[in-house]
C-alpha cells in the first residue's frame, strides 16, 4: 500500500511540476474562462434574449451559462490530460513509469489526482469571476462548487485515461477531440437547457457524467432561487446527482485502470 | 562467479512471425554484454522481455535470481534501463527527473538527493542540475537517462542502442561513462548495438540474426575463430582472377566493391607468393586483420552496415524533429 501511495504521490507531482514549468498553459489558464465571459456570456446575453426561459423566471442567461463554463473549463483541462498519456507513452515518460516497481493502477489514479487539480485550480479563476456573471458566492459556497468540480475533473481525467490506453497512435486524438468532447459538452445542458429535447437527445445525455455535474452545480449556486426557476434549472435531486456523479467516477476510474495496466 | 541474466530457450511470436527463436544465454556478475545485430534481428524484443515489458511466447528468463514472468516487481527493482527512445519529461530539470525516478523507487529523501549529486557527477552534468531537459543535446539527455537508471543503485544496467544517433565524438563519450560506471558501481551492463566499432567495448558479445544467436564469444575470439587475415585483391584491368584463385590456392572468394575478398591463414608472407606468382595481372592488394564486420558476413552472408536506417530510425534522429 505505501508503494501505492508513493506511486500516485510522484505522477501527481509530475504533473504539478509540469504545469507550474508551462507559463502558456497559466496564461491560457487565467485567458480561456475571461474569453468565456467576455464572447459567450455576454456576446450571446447582449445579442438575444434568452428566450428559453419560461415567463416569470428571471434569469440572464449568463447566469444560466455560468455553471456550465464551470464545468466546459473542467472538461476541457480533465480530457486533454487524460488523453495526453498517449504522447507520454510515445514521446518519453510513460515508458520509464511503465519499468518501475509500481502497480500500474496507481499511475493512473495519480494522473488522475493531477489533472484534477490542475482544472480545480482553473475553477477557482472563474469562481472568482462570478460577480461578472451577477452570481453570488460564499466560502463554503464555493468549497461544495469545487468537491463537485472535483468529482467531474476525475471522471472526465479517467475516461481519457481510459480512451488513450486503448488507442495505439496519436492519430485519433484529433477524432476523439472532436467527436467526444463536443459532444460531451453540448448533451450536458450546460449551453441549453435540456427540457424540449428530442427524445434521442434526452437518452444520450444520461450518460454524459457532465450532465450530473452540470446538474449539481446548478442545485449549488441556484440554492437560494425560487423553485419556479429551479424547476426550469434542474433535472434531478440533488443527491441523485452526487450519487451518479461518484458512480461514474468509479465505473470510469475503474475502467481506465484496468484498460491502463492492460497496455503494453 | 554467479550468472545475473540466465535466459533459457526464450521465444517470442508476433502473429505468426517469429521474433525471437530459441535463444539462451547467460551473462556474469559485471560483465558488458552485447546483443548485435541488424535492425529487427529480436535484439529489442529479447531486451523488452528481460525487462518485463513484454511476456515471452516460451523459455525462461531470470534477472539476478528473479523469474521476469513470475516476479516482475522484483526484476524491475534490479534493473535500470535506459530506452532506445528519449524518456525524459523534457519540461522538467534534470534534477526533477531523477528525483521522480528515486520516488518512484521508493528511495528515501536523503539518498535520492545524495544520489543525485553522485550520478549528475558521474555523467559530468552537475552544472546542468537545474537545467530543463528541453534545452540539452541528445548526448547530454543520453547521460542522464544513464544517471537516471543509475539511481537506484541496480545490478544490470540495460541499454537498447545507447548510442544511435548521437555523433562519433559523443558516441565515444557514452562508452566512457559506461566503462567508468562498471569500474566504480560494479554493475552488469547488457545492451544491444547494430554497431561493429561499438560491439568492440563489449566483454563478450551475442551476434543474433532472425531471432537466433549465431555465435557468442568475446569479440576478440570472434574474429580469431574467422582465421588468418582478410584480403582485398584488385585485379590489373580486365583479369578475372577469381577462378584462378579458387584454383591454385583453394581459396573462397567474395567479389565486393573494393575488389576480390579472401582471407588466409598467414596475410604477410601470402601476399609475396601472390605477387610472385600472378605478377602483373593484379594492381593492389590490401591486407587487414578480421573485423566483425567479417564476423558477421561469415556467418550470416550478409554486411551489417549495408543494412539502411529504418524509416521510423530516420524520422526519430532527423535533426529538424519537432517537439509537441
Amino acid at each position: 500500500m505505501g508503494t501505492a501511495i508513493r506511486t500516485v504521490y510522484t505522477i501527481w507531482l509530475r504533473e504539478w511540476l509540469r504545469f507550474l514549468r508551462e507559463r502558456s498553459r497559466i496564461i491560457g489558464m487565467i485567458g480561456q474562462p475571461l474569453l468565456y465571459f467576455l464572447i459567450v456570456g455576454q456576446g450571446i446575453s447582449a445579442a438575444m434574449a434568452f428566450r428559453a426561459a419560461p415567463p416569470g423566471v428571471n434569469l440572464s442567461y449568463l447566469q444560466f451559462m455560468y455553471p456550465g463554463i464551470l464545468a466546459m473549463s473542467v472538461l476541457f483541462t480533465s480530457i486533454f490530460s487524460g488523453i495526453s498519456i498517449i504522447w507520454d507513452r510515445e514521446f518519453g515518460f510513460l515508458k520509464e513509469v511503465l519499468v518501475a516497481p509500481v502497480p500500474r493502477w496507481a499511475i493512473a489514479l495519480g494522473k488522475a489526482l493531477g489533472a484534477s487539480t490542475v482544472a480545480l485550480c482553473q475553477a477557482t479563476i472563474l469562481l472568482a469571476l462570478a460577480p461578472l456573471a451577477q452570481v453570488h458566492l460564499t466560502l463554503p459556497l464555493v468549497g461544495k462548487l469545487l468537491a463537485v468540480l472535483f468529482l467531474i475533473s476525475l471522471a472526465i481525467t479517467f475516461m481519457g485515461v481510459a480512451i488513450a490506453s486503448r488507442m495505439e497512435t496519436m492519430e485519433g486524438f484529433q477524432m476523439i477531440m472532436n467527436f467526444l468532447v463536443m459532444p460531451l459538452y453540448f448533451l450536458s445542458g450546460a449551453m441549453f437547457p435540456l427540457a424540449n429535447v428530442p427524445a434521442w437527445m434526452s437518452a444520450l445525455m444520461h450518460f454524459d457524467p457532465l450532465t450530473y455535474g452540470v446538474d449539481a452545480l446548478r442545485h449549488l449556486i441556484f440554492a437560494d432561487a425560487h423553485p419556479q426557476v429551479l424547476a426550469f434549472l434542474v433535472h434531478f435531486p440533488f443527491i441523485t446527482d452526487l450519487l451518479v456523479l461518484t458512480g461514474m467516477v468509479l465505473v470510469l476510474g475503474g475502467m481506465g485502470s484496468w484498460f491502463f495496466s492492460r497496455q503494453v | 562467479m554467479a550468472s545475473v541474466i540466465e535466459v533459457e530457450n526464450l521465444v517470442k511470436d508476433y502473429g505468426k512471425v517469429r521474433a525471437v527463436d530459441g535463444v539462451s544465454f547467460q551473462v556474469e556478475e559485471g560483465e558488458i554484454f552485447g546483443f548485435l545485430g541488424p535492425n529487427g534481428a529480436g535484439k529489442s524484443t529479447t531486451i523488452k522481455i528481460l525487462c518485463t515489458l513484454l511476456k515471452p511466447t516460451g523459455g525462461k528468463a531470470r534477472i539476478a535470481g528473479h523469474d521476469v514472468e513470475k516476479e516482475p516487481d522484483r526484476v524491475r527493482r534490479q534493473i535500470g534501463i535506459v530506452f532506445q527512445d528519449n524518456s525524459l519529461d523534457d519540461r522538467l530539470t534534470a534534477a526533477e527527473n531523477l528525483y521522480l525516478h528515486g520516488l518512484l523507487y521508493g528511495l528515501p529523501r536523503k539518498v535520492i538527493n545524495r544520489r543525485i549529486e553522485e550520478m549528475l557527477e558521474m555523467v559530468d552534468l552537475a552544472a546542468w542540475k537545474k537545467e530543463v531537459v528541453r534545452n540539452f543535446s541528445g548526448g547530454m539527455r543520453r547521460r542522464l537517462e544513464i544517471a537516471r537508471g543509475l539511481m537506484h543503485s541496480p545490478q544490470v544496467l540495460f541499454l537498447d542502442e545507447p548510442t544511435v544517433g548521437l555523433d562519433p565524438q559523443t558516441r565515444a563519450a557514452i562508452w566512457d561513462y559506461i566503462h567508468r560506471l562498471r569500474r566504480e558501481e560494479k554493475i552488469t551492463v547488457f545492451m544491444t548495438t547494430h554497431y561493429m566499432e561499438e560491439a568492440e567495448n563489449c566483454d563478450r558479445i551475442a551476434i543474433i540474426d532472425f531471432g537466433r544467436i549465431k555465435a557468442l564469444d568475446t569479440p576478440e575470439r570472434l574474429k580469431q575463430q574467422l582465421g588468418g587475415d582478410v584480403i582485398t585483391l584488385v585485379p590489373a584491368d580486365g583479369a578475372d582472377l577469381g577462378p584462378v584463385l579458387t584454383e591454385l590456392y583453394g581459396l573462397e572468394v567474395k567479389p565486393t566493391g573494393e575488389g576480390l575478398c579472401f582471407r588466409v591463414k598467414d596475410g604477410a608472407s601470402f601476399i609475396p607468393r601472390l605477387a610472385a606468382e600472378l605478377g602483373e595481372r593484379i594492381k593492389s592488394i590490401h591486407l587487414r586483420r578480421p573485423t566483425l564486420d567479417d564476423v558477421f558476413l561469415s556467418l550470416t552472408g550478409r554486411a551489417i552496415r549495408e543494412e539502411k536506417a529504418s524509416a521510423a530510425e530516420r524520422l526519430r534522429y532527423s535533426p529538424h524533429r519537432h517537439r509537441h
